[in-house]
């Protein structure tokens, strides 16, 4: 299978220079590694080259995320391949080069954040400045501490502080050394949005002034969109695919993807009829109650080839009534099933020929009235069904 | 009251030199058998446990030929000083330092393998050397076994017999121990004198050990001293 496709990385002899606006180097991996998580076996093996900013680094558990961020930080030894930042190696197994952890300038926040326990928030945060004058340490200690908004705090032991200020110093102790990259092991899981969401805009502006690479792992689609200008999806220790959140979304080749990115409703199909002329194709999906035909953009494959067609389910619209003088090509009779509320989301299961799932705000049920056992139309734009392959 | 002070000076004097001793060879030898991925580990493991199961008798045997003039050892120390060690207050110490050294390196070790492997990982993706790292973060989180180390190699030190009349024979100032006075009053049915010396001893190493644990308990409530 050729699905994994680099988007916008460069060619391996481009060097990593860097760049006009202060940027830092890239950084830049190609490695493998015997991979063993809880009994199944794979080889984990990527190539990716990750320019200052955020790249998310998406999959499931046991994908082989944390592993990566182990091998470039060097607490986990790769079997063979390079890892470099700009031009300088971190580990090359041609050359035999294996840099030690402590010497690497990677900093890397756990998702446990492992702040020190017997040390203040202030002693935390001055840990990776040894080297240098006291006059400095504290200098730079209580800018970092400032723009991290967690100064009053210097002198509270790292144990009774709270969720959210524990990642701000275990943040703070790691920019605080200034890394030529950063890696972040999911280090905001169990927070809420908007504490998150504050500690990200942090997390920009320091950025902004130092423009790192920053890997972020992530299992969390949200995530995904609010934070990525690349996204590296990765599943069972290969990529398979990357480049920005709106093209590995828009474009979920393979099935693993789909459930990823968060396809909801994938069926299969056969092709029904092609109509190269309008840039369309018919797909029978055979669901309990009988066939049901959608309209789909046309992709290579004749008549009575299988696939998957894969339709998200925020992107269905509901009618109460027959819609007349749409664009839209697919148009389904159903009825709803269940309504379930999942925070400001409420989740529709309507049963037409197959089993749908419909998202909708909770102003939309409430306008329309919907209730299970109403019966509704489905809206869906050619468009709007991704084809995938079986 | 007939008691011998010199033994108990003697017997002090021995207790906190092994201790210190034990402190400065026992951290090594535990950081490496907490952290070694080495696969025949275990047996240097069962060679620092040995003490534990072998009848003082049988280590003091090995240790005083070990010492004597006809093993390599022995004799660099004659040429370098000029006397055997055996029946010396240093040959004393070998011997003890020898016999409780397990008392030292398992509670060491075991609070070692207790710190959070993460916390010294993330140590070293801020530039700490695995040097600064013990000292800064794996010695500081160990103080409760640390002390109980100390506190076991004192108290076995001090209750010690068996190496002691095979190395250090029975010299009143050199390597007259108080078990040793303990011993040859009795033989010498001096039993007011044993038994008056035995409570002494009994007490001291109660008070020895309350103290240390009470300070344990302290290092555990308090989350450990902040600054340590």
């Amino acid at each position: 299978m050729s699905q994994t496709r680099a988007v916008d990385a460069p060619s391996a002899d481009s060097p990593a220079e860097p760049l006009a606006g202060g940027e830092r180097p890239a950084l830049d991996a190609r490695f493998s590694k015997q991979h063993t998580p809880e009994g199944r076996a794979f080889t984990l093996e990527v190539a990716f080259h990750t320019t200052p900013g955020f790249t998310i680094l998406f999959g499931p558990s046991g994908a082989g995320k944390t592993t990566i961020l182990d091998c470039v930080a060097g607490l986990s030894q790769p079997d063979s391949g390079r890892i470099a930042i700009g031009d300088r190696a971190l580990f090359d197994s041609t050359q035999n080069i294996n840099l030690a952890v402590a010497k690497r300038r990677v900093g890397y926040v756990f998702q446990t954040l492992a702040l020190f326990p017997h040390l203040t928030v202030q002693q935390n945060v001055e840990y990776g400045l040894t080297h240098l004058p006291h006059v400095e340490r504290a200098t730079r200690a209580s800018a970092i501490l400032q723009a991290f908004r967690i100064a009053h705090l210097a002198d509270q032991s790292a144990r009774q502080i709270s969720g959210g200020e524990s990642q701000r110093t275990a943040l703070a102790r790691t920019l605080v050394t200034d890394p030529d990259v950063l890696l972040l092991d999911e280090p905001l899981a169990g927070l809420d949005a908007l504490t998150k969401t504050k500690i990200i805009d942090d997390l920009r502006e320091w950025n902004r002034a130092h423009g790192i690479p920053i890997l972020y792992v992530t299992h969390s689609r949200e995530e995904v969109f609010a934070l990525g200008e690349r996204v590296i999806v990765l599943d069972a220790g290969r990529i398979v695919v990357q480049g920005t959140p709106h093209e590995v979304i828009e474009a979920p080749h393979q099935e693993t993807v789909a459930q990823l990115v968060g396809i909801e409703n994938v069926f299969d199909a056969v092709v029904d009829a092609i109509s190269p002329e309008r840039g369309t194709m018919t797909c029978r999906v055979n669901g309990d109650g009988g066939p049901m035909l959608l309209e789909t953009p046309l992709v290579r494959g004749g008549v009575g080839s299988s696939l998957r067609v894969g339709i998200r389910a925020g992107d269905i619209l509901l009618a109460t009534i027959p819609p007349v003088g749409l664009s839209a090509r697919n148009v389904i009779p159903g009825r709803i099933t269940s309504l379930e509320r999942r925070d400001v989301i409420v989740t529709a299961r309507v049963k037409c020929r197959v089993e749908m799932e419909v998202h909708l705000t909770l102003a939309a049920r409430d306008s329309l009235q919907l209730e299970p056992g109403k019966e509704v139309w489905l809206v869906i734009k050619t468009h709007s069904c991704h084809l995938m392959q079986k | 009251m007939n008691i011998d002070w010199q033994t108990f000076r003697l017997t002090l004097q021995l207790a906190l030199t092994v201790s210190a001793a034990l402190l400065v060879l026992g951290l090594p030898i535990a950081y490496w058998t907490a952290f070694s991925r080495w696969r025949w580990k275990f047996l240097v493991e069962a060679v620092v446990a040995l003490p534990i199961v072998l009848p003082p008798t049988v280590l003091g045997f090995y240790v005083l030929v070990a010492l004597g003039p006809r093993s390599p050892l022995g004799r660099w120390w004659i040429s370098l000083t000029g006397h055997t060690l055996a029946f010396t207050f240093s040959g004393l110490v070998i011997g003890s330092i020898l016999y409780s050294l397990p008392f030292a390196v398992q509670p060491f070790a075991t609070s070692f393998a207790g710190v959070d492997r993460k916390l010294m990982l993330a140590s070293a993706t801020l530039g700490a050397s695995p040097l600064r790292t013990f000292f800064r973060v794996v010695m500081p989180l160990s103080v409760p076994g640390l002390i109980t180390g100390i506190a076991l190699s004192f108290a076995h030190t001090m209750g010690e017999f068996g190496v002691v009349l095979m190395v250090g024979g029975n010299i009143p100032g050199v390597t007259r121990t108080v078990s040793i006075d303990i011993y040859d009053r009795v033989q010498a049915s001096d039993y007011g004198g044993a038994n008056a010396t035995a409570l002494l001893l009994l007490v001291l190493c109660f008070a020895v050990l309350a103290t240390v644990y009470s300070l344990n308990r302290r290092a555990w409530s308090l989350g450990l001293a902040k600054n340590l």
